[in-house]
């Protein structure tokens, strides 16, 4: 009894919370028990070997993905069924994916302008300053009229990211942002996640920059096979980590 | 030879006696055909049976037979009195709407998942997703389909003229009736035919080529 309150009490800002989640893809178990709480201005990065679950975890966050049993909450909120209540839900959950996913037929002001318009119903006139402002504070604003096609790939996901933002969202989800990125566009979209970061917004970074992982994150979450083998400070994770399977996981990664 | 000038008030009826059921039935099909795709795609279940439900019911019926239906059903039990020509768009467009549905379904198909998942995570309700994302991207692809189903629409709208409405195909039996020559009379029937459908393929290319460019 005391002790299930005292796990409550010990996460009185917790933004996003995941007790107990299951879920499976046929006869793979791809989370199992999931249990995950995301405190307000915190940035969670998870890691770990592909199939391990990382960007499902992610997507059940806003519910691209449902879950068999468990809760997920937000800001308090259990997560609604399909419907009016999930969109009003996730319009507050920002979402950055691989491949970028930018409305290909619509201008980057307009990717940046249409939630504002459809889901906030901003005025014209104020959307599309918002939109501006984003696109210049992700360094794409003279690109505002072109098409997503006509633009680089770290570009465009840049605009992803002003896109997310301009919904003013409590949470930020990134689904390997940087995955599907040259080389040499990954550092211009990490900057960016850096400094929404020192901004304070709480984020869900899935990724395999341990880069990223050490500079900006609060705590590192590793996932192998379904579970979360270990969490811990970023520090202590890469210097010292306790877990067998973290071990040798980055011991694969990080010398060569 | 002389039939076409001899009669030219009724070709010219029969003519636009074809052009008005096409285009009536055309934009029915492409209204229902849409909504219908919707149904089939969308996420609550009995909109998804409906769907699945219309277009095998109606893909799967002989055309002829769903005009007897709508001729000699409809007005007995629902509704007496309606006119020949809006049973005749009823019959037609319920049924090209199968047609298009699947072919607006198959350009739905064709666009990245990661469209609509990105307009939903930003709170777009599904029939926004639908309306605002994935249509419009979808278009370019339905295009060519659309074409041909619009083209056999307008060769099925003769089966209208044997159920009291004044088309072509209604006119060429009027007059061979009447003894004229039936090769005259089907060249002439033929060429009218060809003036609308390769109107329809002319327009349909068009804009296929103007979407091309707006990418």
């Amino acid at each position: 009894m005391s002790e299930v309150s005292v796990t409550k009490d010990a996460t009185p800002d917790a933004l996003v919370a995941l007790s107990g989640v299951n879920k499976h893809f046929g006869a793979l178990h791809v989370l199992q028990d999931i249990d995950l709480t995301i405190a307000r201005g915190e940035v969670v990065v998870v890691i770990g070997p592909s199939g391990s679950g990382k960007s499902t975890l992610c997507r059940t966050i806003n519910r691209l993905e449902t879950i068999d049993d468990g809760s997920i909450t937000i800001d308090g909120k259990p997560l609604p069924q399909e419907g009016k209540e999930l969109a009003r839900l996730r319009a507050d959950v920002g979402m950055v994916f691989q491949s970028f996913n930018l409305f290909a037929h619509k201008t980057v002001l307009e990717n940046v302008m249409l939630g504002q318009l459809k889901v906030r119903k901003t005025d014209k006139k104020a959307a599309e300053d918002k939109a501006r402002k984003l696109l210049d504070r992700v360094g794409v604003g003279t690109q505002a009229d072109k098409y997503p096609a006509q633009l680089s790939g770290g570009q465009q996901q840049r605009v992803a990211i002003a896109r997310a933002l301009a919904m003013d969202p409590k949470v930020m989800l990134f689904d390997e942002p940087t995955s599907a990125l040259d080389p040499e566009m990954i550092n211009e979209v990490l900057e960016v996640m850096q400094q929404l970061a020192r901004d304070g917004m709480t984020m869900v970074v899935v990724t395999h920059e341990m880069g990223f992982a050490r500079s900006a994150a609060n705590r590192v979450v590793f996932m192998a096979d379904g579970r979360i083998v270990e969490e811990a400070e970023p520090d202590q994770f890469f210097n010292n980590p306790r877990s067998d399977r973290a071990k040798d996981f980055l011991s694969k990664i990080l010398h060569h | 030879m002389n039939v076409l000038l001899d009669h030219l008030p009724e070709f010219r009826e029969g003519f636009l006696g074809t052009l008005a059921i096409t285009a009536a039935s055309a934009v029915l099909a492409l209204v229902l055909g849409i909504l219908i795709a919707g149904f089939r795609v969308s996420p609550i279940p009995p909109l998804r049976a409906f769907g699945t439900a219309w277009v095998t019911l109606l893909r799967n019926t002989p055309l002829t037979l769903l005009f007897l239906i709508a001729f000699f059903v409809i007005p007995q039990i629902f509704f007496p009195g309606t006119s020949p020509f809006v049973l005749a768009m009823g019959a037609l467009g319920c049924y090209t709407s199968s047609f298009v549905c699947e072919a607006v379904r198959s350009g739905i198909n064709t666009v990245p998942i990661g469209q609509a998942e990105a307009a939903r995570s930003l709170g777009m309700t599904f029939t926004q997703t639908l309306r605002m994302i994935v249509l419009p991207q979808a278009t370019r692809t339905v295009i060519p389909p659309l074409s041909s189903i619009f083209i056999a629409l307008t060769k099925n709208s003769a089966i209208a003229g044997a159920f009291s409405n004044t088309e072509l195909f209604n006119v060429s039996k009027l007059l061979s009736d009447k003894g004229f020559a039936i090769g005259w009379i089907f060249l002439w029937i033929a060429l009218a035919y060809l003036v609308i459908t390769f109107t329809i393929s002319g327009a349909f290319r068009l804009l296929e080529r103007r979407l091309e460019v707006a990418r």
